[in-house]
Formats: C-alpha cells, structure tokens, sequence
C-alpha cells in the first residue's frame, strides 16, 4: 500500500497536462471545404510511461458556415447522444524526455480513438518538441468516417473526402 | 450418497474458499484500485469535471419557421436565409378549381441574422398585397451543464403595411389605417432530440378594424410542436388560440399541419393549413376558412441560406 502511494506521488510530476488542445479536421472535397477546429480539448501525457489521453467536447467544434456545425452535431455526430470523442493510448518505445534542454523528438502512437461512440484501433506518427518547459505534440492522421458509423447520405456523398484528415496540435504543461 | 448431489456441495465449498482468498488478497485489490485512478483517462476525466461548460441547446426546431408562425430558431450571424412561401386555394374548391391548384397566395421574403442572437427579416405577401418588416431577438437559451436553463425564450416584433386599393376612395383615407403590429413571446423547450414544444403569447395591433365592435387589439395564444421522425425530417402542428373578446367577428383559429425535408443547405416544408394569409396578423387573426367544412389549403414553404459572413474562429487564449 505504502509503495503504491509512493509510485503515485512520484508519477504525479512526469504528467503535463493542456486544456486548449487543439483538434482540427478536414472532410471535404473539391466541392466543398468540411473543416472543423475545436481548441478546447484536454490531455494529459506521460512523459516516463509515454501514456497519454485526450478528450473532447464534439460540440465544441467550430465552423465557417453556422449550418455546417448544426448538421455536424444533428446529423452526423449526434452529439447529445455522443457528447464525447476520445483517445487513450502510449506513444510505443517513449524516448527519455529532457524537460531541461530545447528539442524535439519523432515518436510513434498507437491507442483507441473513440468518436460517434465507436471505437477503433489507431496508430499515428507524432513529435514531440520540448522548449522552454513546456512540450508540444503534434500528430496527423487519417481515418474512414464509416468506421465510426457516421452515416453520409448519398446526395451530400460527394462533398465529403474518402478520408478524414485529423490534426492534432497540444501544447503541454507540467501538471501542478 | 448419490454423487450427482455431492457436485453442487463441492462447489459451495470452493465458492467459499474463493471468498476467503479473496478477503486475504484484498489489499493487492485496493492497492490495485488505487493504481486503476492513476489511469490518465480517469485523471483526465476529474479534471474536465473541475470545470463544467455550459452546453446550450441546439435545433429547437429545424428553422426558424415552424409552419406559418415564428419558431425560437434564428438564423446565424452573417447568413442569408431566402424564404419562398406559398399557399394553394381551398381543397374544397373541387375539381373545378384542380382542389385549389388553381389559386395562389405567396411571401417572397429574406431574413438575415445581424448577429447570432438577432435577426431581421423583409417579406411581401400576395395576400392584401402586404409588406411587412420584422425582428427577432434571443433572449434566454435553453442549456444544460455549467448554465442550468430550462427554455429558451425570444422576442419577436413585426411591423406590416397592406398596398390594397381603398375600399372607399371618396372618404378620407389615413396610410395609418394600413399599418399593423404584432408582438410575441416565444417559449420553447426541446424536451428530446425528439421533440420540442413551443409557447407563443402574441398581440396583434390593428390600427383599422373592419367592424366599430371589433377591438384593435388582438390577443393569442400560439402552440406549436414537432416530432422528428428521422434526423432529416419532421411532423409538426401549430395552433392558435385567439382568446374571446380579443379577436375579429366572423375569424376563426388557425390550425397546421406540416412537414420538414432538410437536405443540405435547403428545408421543404409541405403544409396543410386553414389560413389564406402567411404573415402573423393575417394567419393569425384573419383566418376564415375552417377544417371541417374542407376550406383547407396545401402548401410549402423552400428556404435556402447563403453564408454572407464567414463566422471567426475561436483563437486559443
């Protein structure tokens, strides 16, 4: 029990932690331009164990066109019933991370995206950046909208991409 | 002994074993709970839980008409939203007027969302050849979470203008005797993604009334509600309640029945109603036609937006 603890107080300080993460997507076509940008997201990374978690408020996406943002959470994420996205995983053979002296490092990720409730197996590149600090993450990947049952009717079918780009940008601070 | 019931003994007995071992074991289980809370998820969890965001609710209704009547949705700040309403005649006129097919009262009208919480709007109705002018404003948001918020409440102000000729050119005519207004409170609730209920209370101004009993001002009641049956479509009603006293002789109330198509950028709504007019002092206080005896009119209203104004991101702070 004493160890437990112990462990626990001495993890606390590897983990850094941001609330303006930032999620960007891009869904459209040559059509029709689906972007969607949330700068709201929270995460926290483990810069021992490499285990890290994001979490966002779907609702909180935001869009150039009003009516985009009410048919993406009406019609297609169905944000009441799912008000949550989310990813849990590790970054696979965490670098040891000087916190003390400014660069940067290329990782691999691999972890359970959860969107529209469903959940899938991913695995992305990213970098990690250290630089006065603070560490920022950034990672892109790409998913298949119909893995995550979001449904695209067919008259709107070719305005969406085949693939949906996500990008994510967080800039972490140690968690006090 | 029979072993067949000696089996079900055995396994008690294990069973109790088991039970016991794991009383032994029961710190390695707590010491194991203990770690399961330092999982980043559950961490993250308690965090966002720290700070509470209000979450406001979001498509009411499909648009910001329900039938003919004003709903609690605005359009956004910096879209365009391009109305073409249109009423057919009476079904009751027979085969001889193709159930109505035959005649037509339309609005052709624009509305535009100044910010997100108002909303003006021009139109002109075939219909006593009228114009009308009008705005509405948010002014409570139904929301859950930080912000606990049971309805949404807007104000809604009109103004309209009627081109008819003079029905008696040879007495003195006032423009002012053209003019009504009309005034409403609209209270909604989105119970589920379902469904959602409003509550107009409305007063209708008239500065010329067609009788010297009839009052010239006119109080309502409206109810409308809609039911979605898909994520794409809807069924909704609309009635007023004119409250005796505060109406016109000879009007009746007006009751609809319609539904919502969305597809994309556009919302169809198909319609059966009892009223002629579509603007609020016309349907609501000038209706005649009456359900049972089949003065019922087909309809639909097409609405498209346009995005004038691109809305601005949110920065990171």
């Amino acid at each position: 029990m004493l160890l437990s603890c112990f462990v626990l107080t001495a993890g606390a300080q590897d983990i850094y932690f941001t609330r303006t993460g930032k999620i960007e997507f891009h869904s459209g076509s040559s059509l029709e331009d689906i972007d969607g940008v949330n700068n709201e997201a929270t995460s926290m990374l483990n810069i021992k164990t490499g285990e890290m978690a994001f979490t966002l408020l779907v609702k909180s996406f935001s869009f150039k066109r009003a009516l985009m943002e009410e048919h993406f959470n009406e019609n297609y994420m169905e944000s009441t019933k799912f008000p949550k996205a989310s990813f849990k995983g590790k970054i696979t053979g965490m670098p040891t991370i000087n916190i003390t002296s400014n660069g940067s490092y290329n990782v691999q990720t691999e972890g359970e995206l959860t969107i529209h409730g469903v959940t899938q197996k991913i695995t992305a590149p990213a970098k990690l950046t250290v630089n006065g600090g603070k560490i920022t993450g950034v990672s892109s990947f790409k998913i298949v909208l119909a893995d995550y049952k979001v449904n695209i009717p067919g008259v709107v079918a070719e305005k969406f991409s085949k693939e949906t780009e996500i990008i994510v940008t967080c800039i972490y601070e140690p968690r006090s | 002994m029979n072993p067949a019931l000696n089996k079900p003994h055995m396994q008690t007995k294990l069973t109790g074993i088991t039970i016991c071992l794991l009383f032994c074991c029961s710190p390695i289980f707590v010491s194991a709970q203990v770690k399961d809370t330092s999982d980043l998820m559950d961490m993250l969890d308690m965090e966002t839980a720290k700070h509470p965001v209000t979450n406001y609710t979001s498509a009411t209704f499909k648009t910001t008409r329900l039938i003919n009547a004003h709903s609690i949705e605005n359009v956004a700040g910096g879209v365009l939203d391009v109305k073409i309403s249109h009423r057919f005649g009476a079904l009751n006129g027979g085969f001889y007027e193709l159930f109505g097919l035959d005649n037509a009262s339309i609005r052709i009208g624009a509305d535009y969302g100044i910010t997100n919480w108002l909303m003006i709007g021009l139109g002109r109705s075939s219909y006593e050849k009228q114009y009308d002018g009008f705005m509405k404003v948010k002014l409570l948001r139904q929301s859950t979470g930080k912000r606990n918020v049971p309805l949404s409440i807007s104000g809604f102000a009109g103004m309209y203008y009627n081109t008819l000729k003079w029905s008696e050119p040879d007495r003195e005519n006032f423009y002012t005797s053209r003019i009504n207004y009309a005034f409403q409170l609209l209270l909604a609730r989105k119970f589920s993604e379902a469904f959602s209920l409003q509550l107009s209370p409305t007063l209708v101004h008239k500065n010329l009334v067609p009788l010297t009993t009839d009052p010239n001002d006119l109080l309502s009641i409206g109810i409308g509600a809609r039911q979605k049956i898909t994520k794409r479509m809807s069924i909704n009603v609309e009635y007023y309640y004119q409250l005796p006293g505060f109406k016109l002789e000879n009007t009746v109330d007006p009751l609809s029945i319609g539904i919502d198509i969305e597809t994309g950028g556009h919302v169809f709504q198909f319609i059966f109603t009892n009223s002629t007019g579509i603007a609020e002092n016309q349907y609501i206080n000038g209706t005649t036609g009456k359900w049972s005896q089949g003065d019922i009119h087909f309809g639909f209203n097409i609405a498209r937006v346009f995005t004038l104004k691109k809305t601005t991101r949110k920065e990171i702070k």
